[in-house]
């Protein structure tokens, strides 16, 4: 883990520039600011449509942005879709599972990036084995309890599933990995399993954007929070230097940042 | 750290406990079915549905029954291992046979010979230029139409977003009117040795097979099968993982409008002719076999596999009631009670499964 040099430009993995983006009339996400570094773990909290989800998505190019700037390690980026997101290293688990049910785990986990042992454009030949195997390395590392990864997702708890999903982006060396919710729906166990994950990436020092509602574990591994509301960015906080009550007023609107006074 | 047979976590990969292929039920409900007719055959009619009991012919299997049975299946088989790919990805393809039936009238209109019995080929669409051309041209132009068909269901679903049922339907309307329109209602025959060859004997299953193997391959081992599951399993999930489905669905398409294509090649040829009406309902019964088959009309789930055992239960019943002697309206009636027996089984086990999550 690195916590050096935290002004330095080169550290930070991504930033965001007026990011916005408007859905006709609904301007749900407006001019955020937001910064990333090296190693760094920041949550973004906020209300029911606060603009979380829609603040990914601007990210990973699920959909194009109304306007802004996207600055992913070191480069101005403007990804085509989800898959150049992905390529170029940035993981995401979104808030609505990105899983297919009748698929098995290896092919969920490789879906959009299959292995391939000849290259015959869309009729290539799959090499089952080896993302059989890659699918085994990867999900131990998170620790799931899955009986059989050949089984389609269908027959699988919820929580299997969400460790499905996020054992996806574990398995792939990223650069960044996207979090929206990943715990939402899951039992204290699986939770527990989630945060486990969680806190490998930290060791690893590889760097997490994690959407919340659940402050315990918002104060028990993140770095920063940062909290949306109506759309906009209207705090930044060093964990070390906050407390819940300081955080819910900030997302009711009871407070807001000095630095953000023009939201309120 | 040790491997265990469970893993880390409780992580496995163990072949033998992958739950049991669906197709199984499916084979099983096939001997059940023949078993059913042999016994009604030998209780009520004393006579076998499998066996030969004519004492002049010395065969054990009553072929002559199995080939009608087979021959069938083979044609509209070819149609449904298209169809089976285009309800796989959730979609469906009303229009297979009336682009059939087009198909098989402007590619049979390539392939005519100029002189029958030592006369004109008294049913030539074109001049001359058009008469006794080598099978590859009238294959070409058929595979040409069949894709072209597949292209325009594919542009519209997959571009226009029109629903596939309604783009499907247009295209059907449309093929229909185009066949009745090529030669004005008049059947096109007197096709050259080369094209009456690919639908000659049992050329029709030769064909079926390979294409069904050719494409059960395709299914499981390549990008094209994943992703085909991919896009009927969860389109929104298939998109965000970088899936192209807009391109994906218009190749899925493509492919089934070149299936039907060569179904309709087939069917000119084995029958010496193309008219207008040729086809026609053939998409129904392509869409039961994969439904009875087991493949989910919701997409994702399915198989040729279970699509080419549906259509041997297809053929097995058809042939049974001819049979058990009954009549051709009857046979009708039975088969429109086939595919929405089969579309409820299908919710039935939709119900099941999401009941159960
Ligand atoms: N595709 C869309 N079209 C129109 N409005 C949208 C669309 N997606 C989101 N919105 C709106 O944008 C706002 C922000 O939504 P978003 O999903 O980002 O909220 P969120 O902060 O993730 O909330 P939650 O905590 O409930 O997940 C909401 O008002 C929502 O209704
Ligand atoms: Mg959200």
């Amino acid at each position: 883990m690195s916590e050096l040099k935290l002004h330095d430009m080169g550290d930070i993995v991504l930033e965001t520039r007026d990011l916005t983006k408007h859905y006709g009339g609904v301007h749900a996400l407006e001019g955020a600011n937001f910064i990333l570094r090296k190693g760094e773990h920041v949550a973004i909290m906020g209300d029911n449509g606060a603009g979380k989800s829609t603040f990914v998505r601007q990210i990973t190019a699920v959909e194009q942005r109304t306007r802004g700037e996207v600055i992913f390690d070191g480069h101005a980026v403007n990804f085509a879709g989800p898959l150049e997101a992905r390529e170029a290293g940035i993981e995401t688990v979104f808030q609505n599972l990105a899983l297919a049910d009748d698929l098995d785990v290896p092919s969920n986990l490789f879906l959009g990036r299959e292995k391939v042992l000849f290259n015959l454009g869309p009729f290539s030949i799959l090499d089952r084995k080896a993302m059989r195997e890659a699918t085994m390395r990867g999900l131990e590392k998170t620790g799931v309890k899955i009986p059989n990864i050949l089984n389609t997702i269908r027959n699988m708890s919820g929580g299997q599933r969400q460790c499905v999903a996020i054992a996806r982006t574990a398995a792939f060396h990223s650069k960044l990995t996207i979090m929206d919710e990943p715990t939402a729906a899951l039992g204290v166990q699986e939770t527990a399993q989630v945060e486990n994950i969680i806190r490998t990436l930290k060791k690893q020092g590889e760097p997490l954007i994690l959407i919340s509602h659940n402050m315990r574990q918002v104060f028990d591994l993140m770095d920063r929070i940062v909290v949306f509301r109506r759309g906009r960015i209207c705090a930044n906080l060093n964990v070390a230097e906050t407390n819940p009550e300081d955080v819910v007023a900030y997302i009711t609107g009871a407070k807001t940042g000095a630095e953000y006074a023009d939201v309120a | 750290m040790a491997h265990t047979t469970h893993g880390i976590g409780g992580l496995t990969y163990d072949p033998a406990k992958k739950a049991r292929p669906p197709e199984l039920n499916v084979f099983i409900a096939l001997i059940l079915i023949v078993v059913a007719f042999e016994a009604i055959g030998r209780l009520f009619l004393n006579d076998s549905f499998l066996f030969n009991t004519r004492d002049n012919v010395d065969a054990i299997f009553n072929w002559a029954r199995l080939n009608i049975i087979i021959l069938q299946v083979s044609i509209i088989g070819i149609i449904a291992v298209g169809v089976t790919q285009v309800i796989i990805t959730g979609g469906i393809d009303l229009s297979s046979g009336s682009v059939v039936g087009a198909t098989a009238m402007i590619a049979m209109s390539f392939a005519q010979t100029a002189v029958v019995n030592g006369n004109p080929n008294p049913k030539a669409i074109f001049g001359d230029w058009a008469m006794d051309l080598p099978v590859i041209v009238p294959v070409m132009v058929g595979l040409g139409c069949g894709l072209a068909a597949g292209l325009v269901n594919g542009v519209l679903i997959a571009y226009t977003r029109i629903p596939p049922f309604i783009a499907t339907l247009g295209m059907m309307v449309f093929a229909r009117g185009l066949s009745r329109w090529w030669s004005n209602g008049n059947p096109i025959s007197f096709p050259t040795e080369g094209y009456a060859a690919i639908g000659k004997g049992m050329m029709p299953v030769f064909i079926f097979v390979l294409l069904a193997i050719l494409f059960h391959l395709i299914l499981n081992y390549t990008v094209y099968g994943k992703h085909t599951y991919a896009i009927g399993s969860n389109e929104d999930a298939a998109r965000m993982s970088g899936i192209k489905v807009d391109r994906h669905k218009l190749l899925v398409y493509s492919i089934a409008g070149c299936l039907a294509a060569v179904a309709a090649i087939v069917l000119s040829s084995k029958n010496l002719t193309a008219q207008a009406g040729m086809g026609i309902m053939y998409e129904l019964d392509a869409i039961a076999m994969a439904v009875i088959g087991g493949i989910s009309l919701k997409g994702g789930r399915g198989s040729i596999l279970g699509t080419v055992l549906g259509a041997l239960i297809f053929g097995v019943i058809i042939s049974g009631f001819t049979f058990v002697k009954l009549d051709a309206y009857y046979q009708e009636m039975v088969k429109g009670m086939i595919i929405v027996g089969a579309v409820v089984l299908d919710q039935w086990r939709q119900r099941r499964s999401t009941e159960r999550t």
